[in-house]
């Protein structure tokens, strides 16, 4: 149960099974929520078993990433409906399809940017002023280790979180004024439909992941590696010079 | 296609082993991608693997994990019924409606039971004698069945398919939600009494008073030969009303398994070993009434130790629960005999006495004496447990199929009448046989 009722919290990509994660860690501490994916039966699944678990208020609305002309409808609805009481937005929209595809397949490859990067930004424009304006809340994006230095085998996935982070830097370096926590999140491989079956090894739990997301939120960490080996990990692989680097099969 | 790995999987027996293809979709439209498009093989679903043999394994071909199909869709606090995905476990719904004063009717030994897995073996408990099976507090099915795709089922709605899918081992449909019936209770914790048994007619002679307990159970020394044959420990509990608990009678106690850090080496459970921990355990259960317990830590005492079933060693065990009429305590006098004089230790042997037979067409639980033995997985093992199915079948009984690993054919045809009536509806539901598993084909299901 609930010890009381919490702000409500936006979460983009819910289907997703990190958004799914961090969606019940919420719950668990009583935040209401407004599920948001393209597959709205899914989500109202996701939503109804938050409510049957923790009690809490949850909701599904309908979201497509890729229908950039929707976004800020889309946000200002969700603006309007929750007013004062959206306390933040996490955002776990991510698409990685097959690496090789996309390095030759140019509609492959602008389809990772677009979900990765573009859909991001264009659904955090509306909400990121929103929030500046109320000066309060946070905005909490699932970005990756992949964005920390470029490798064969995704780079364009690559490309995109890297960009992403780099917005993110951005954006928290203009909301910390208005004391709008901006929270950059980076995964290392999770067990999650990504990674199934493609023989990673360390993978995390979604579960482990979820609660590392949430500690961040709470003490308003600017960048988090999860699990936190993965800090130390780039930092290692972002120090080896890209001489020696574009030789390396990674 | 959603992406697959190759794995080397068991059962909670961790005998056989077999190279299944994993599926592990995470929206329904994904599983139902599975099933429509069969890959070679043929596909079986699997949850959180404690069925011990080879009920959720598919040597050869795919099986498709419902476990991020866990989803708690409606619950109705007035009526007590549960709305939820195949993948939920018996431990979650626990976690999430025990702290409101409900709790499931029927459980297993283990909280780590998928709804699914729980309606696919029709699972029994302590308390079968008062409550029947899972399958008597399940409302209503949704499968999706290679032949007609998504398919609702009940007891009115399409009958004949919901009395195949109970007990229907997963070859009739994937599972992909059921309403439940849950019953209130008005704390989470049990009184037991415990009472020590003699002998196999002093067990015999106690049960026909363990009636009037909504759980009983008994376990028994399977080492004990001879005029201690039968030697053992009767519980029995009932839920206990929230006046006879001091504090909260919601209160639940930490959970927290400890782990076995290591497989024992094989032969580490023999004689001796065995013989000691028996002998600990009665002496541990001096007879006691009215003992308070947490609810959960009866139902679930095996889930205190997370993976005991690596204590056989690499090699495995096999579970051995089988069945017989009443009237036919001589076949169960041979049973435990025969296990008693082959040296083959059994750590546990829990003896129970069924209530009459449910609706399940392949349901394991009839009216009668209930036995499950364990024992490693060695070949001389193997040979006596084909004794034991013998016995078991000319007595009129049955084995248990989320269990064995062992049983031929014929055996299964001899045990399970209603064979040829699930056969009929599975060519309706799977014309094609997409849904197989290694047992389907070792007994001839498919």
């Amino acid at each position: 149960m609930p010890e009381r009722a919490r702000g409500t919290v936006l979460v983009a990509g819910a289907t997703s099974a990190i958004a799914r994660a961090v969606a019940a860690e919420l719950a668990r501490r009583g935040h209401a929520l407004v599920l948001a994916a393209r597959d709205a039966g899914e989500a109202e699944a996701v939503a109804a078993d938050l409510r049957v678990r923790h009690g809490i208020s949850a909701r599904a609305v309908a979201f497509d990433a890729l229908d950039f002309a929707s976004h800020v409808a889309f946000a200002e609805r969700v603006i309007a409906d929750e007013g004062d009481s959206l306390a933040g937005v996490v955002v776990a929209l991510g698409w990685m399809g097959d690496g090789d595809a996309s390095k030759h397949d140019a509609d492959e490859a602008r389809r990772t940017i677009d979900v990765n990067l573009t859909a991001v930004v264009s659904l955090l424009t509306p909400l990121a002023d929103h929030l500046e304006t109320r000066r309060a809340g946070f905005i909490c994006v699932v970005s990756s280790v992949a964005g920390d230095r470029g490798r064969q085998s995704n780079y364009v996935y690559g490309a995109a979180k890297g960009g992403l982070s780099v917005y993110l830097q951005g954006l928290r370096n203009r909301l910390h004024p208005a004391g709008v926590r901006v929270v950059t999140v980076k995964p290392g491989f999770v067990d999650t439909r990504m990674t199934f079956g493609r023989g990673r090894f360390l993978v995390a739990s979604p579960a482990r992941v979820a609660r590392g997301i949430v500690r961040a939120i709470d003490r308003g960490a600017d960048v988090v590696y999860l699990p936190g080996f993965w800090r130390p990990v780039m930092l290692a692989i972002r120090a080896v010079p890209e001489r020696i680097f574009k030789r390396l099969k990674l | 296609m959603i992406p697959s790995r190759t794995e080397r999987l068991s059962g909670w027996g961790r005998y056989p082993v077999a190279e299944c293809r994993v599926y592990r979709p995470e929206k329904v439209s994904e599983l139902a991608e599975v099933i429509a498009s069969p890959a070679d093989g043929g596909v079986i679903a699997r949850g959180l693997g404690r069925a011990y043999g080879d009920a959720a394994l598919n040597e050869g071909g795919a099986v498709v994990s419902h476990l991020r199909l866990d989803r708690m869709l409606a619950w109705d606090d007035a009526a007590g019924v549960l709305e939820c995905e195949g993948g939920v476990a018996l431990g979650d719904v626990a976690d999430a409606l025990l702290p409101r004063g409900w709790f499931l009717p029927v459980v297993p030994g283990t909280r780590h039971v998928t709804v699914g897995g729980a309606i696919a073996a029709d699972v029994h408990g302590k308390n079968h004698h008062r409550d029947g099976t899972f399958g008597r507090w399940v409302d209503e099915i949704s499968l999706l069945t290679p032949g007609l795709g998504p398919l609702r089922c009940s007891r009115d709605a399409e009958p004949d398919a919901f009395r195949a899918t109970l007990g229907g081992m997963g070859l009739t449909g994937a599972i992909v939600r059921a309403k439940l019936r849950l019953m209130r209770v008005e704390s989470a914790f049990v009184a037991v009494d415990t009472l020590p048994l003699r002998d196999l007619d002093d067990a015999l002679g106690r049960f026909a008073d363990a009636d009037a307990h909504r759980y009983s159970v008994a376990w028994i020394d399977a080492l004990a030969a001879g005029k201690a044959l039968g030697r053992g420990v009767l519980m029995q509990a009932d839920h206990a009303p929230s006046s006879a608990v001091p504090g909260d009678p919601f209160a639940r106690p930490k959970r927290g398994a400890r782990r076995l850090p290591f497989g024992l080496p094989a032969g580490a459970l023999n004689r001796v070993t065995v013989g000691v921990f028996n002998r600990l355990y009665r002496a541990a259960h001096r007879a006691r009434t009215g003992a308070l317990e947490p609810l959960e830590r009866w139902m679930w005492p095996l889930d205190a130790v997370a993976d005991w079933n690596r204590m056989y060693g690499r090699r495995g065990f096999v579970q051995y629960q089988l069945v017989v009429p009443p009237d036919r305590t001589d076949a169960l006098r041979a049973i435990l005999e025969r296990a008693a004089r082959s040296g083959q230790a059994s750590f546990l042997a829990v003896l129970k006495r069924f209530g009459p037979a449910g609706e399940g067409l392949l349901s394991f639980p009839m009216e009668g004496w209930t036995l499950a033995l364990d024992f490693p997985a060695a070949p001389a093992v193997i040979a006596m447990l084909r004794e034991m199915d013998r016995i078991v079948a000319d007595a009129g009984g049955r084995v248990y199929l989320a269990k064995d690993a062992v049983m031929d054919a014929a055996t299964f045809a001899a045990m399970y009448p209603a064979a040829d009536a699930f056969r009929a509806v599975r060519r309706e539901l799977d014309p094609a046989g997409v849904l197989t598993s290694s047992l389907a084909r070792r007994v001839g299901l498919a």
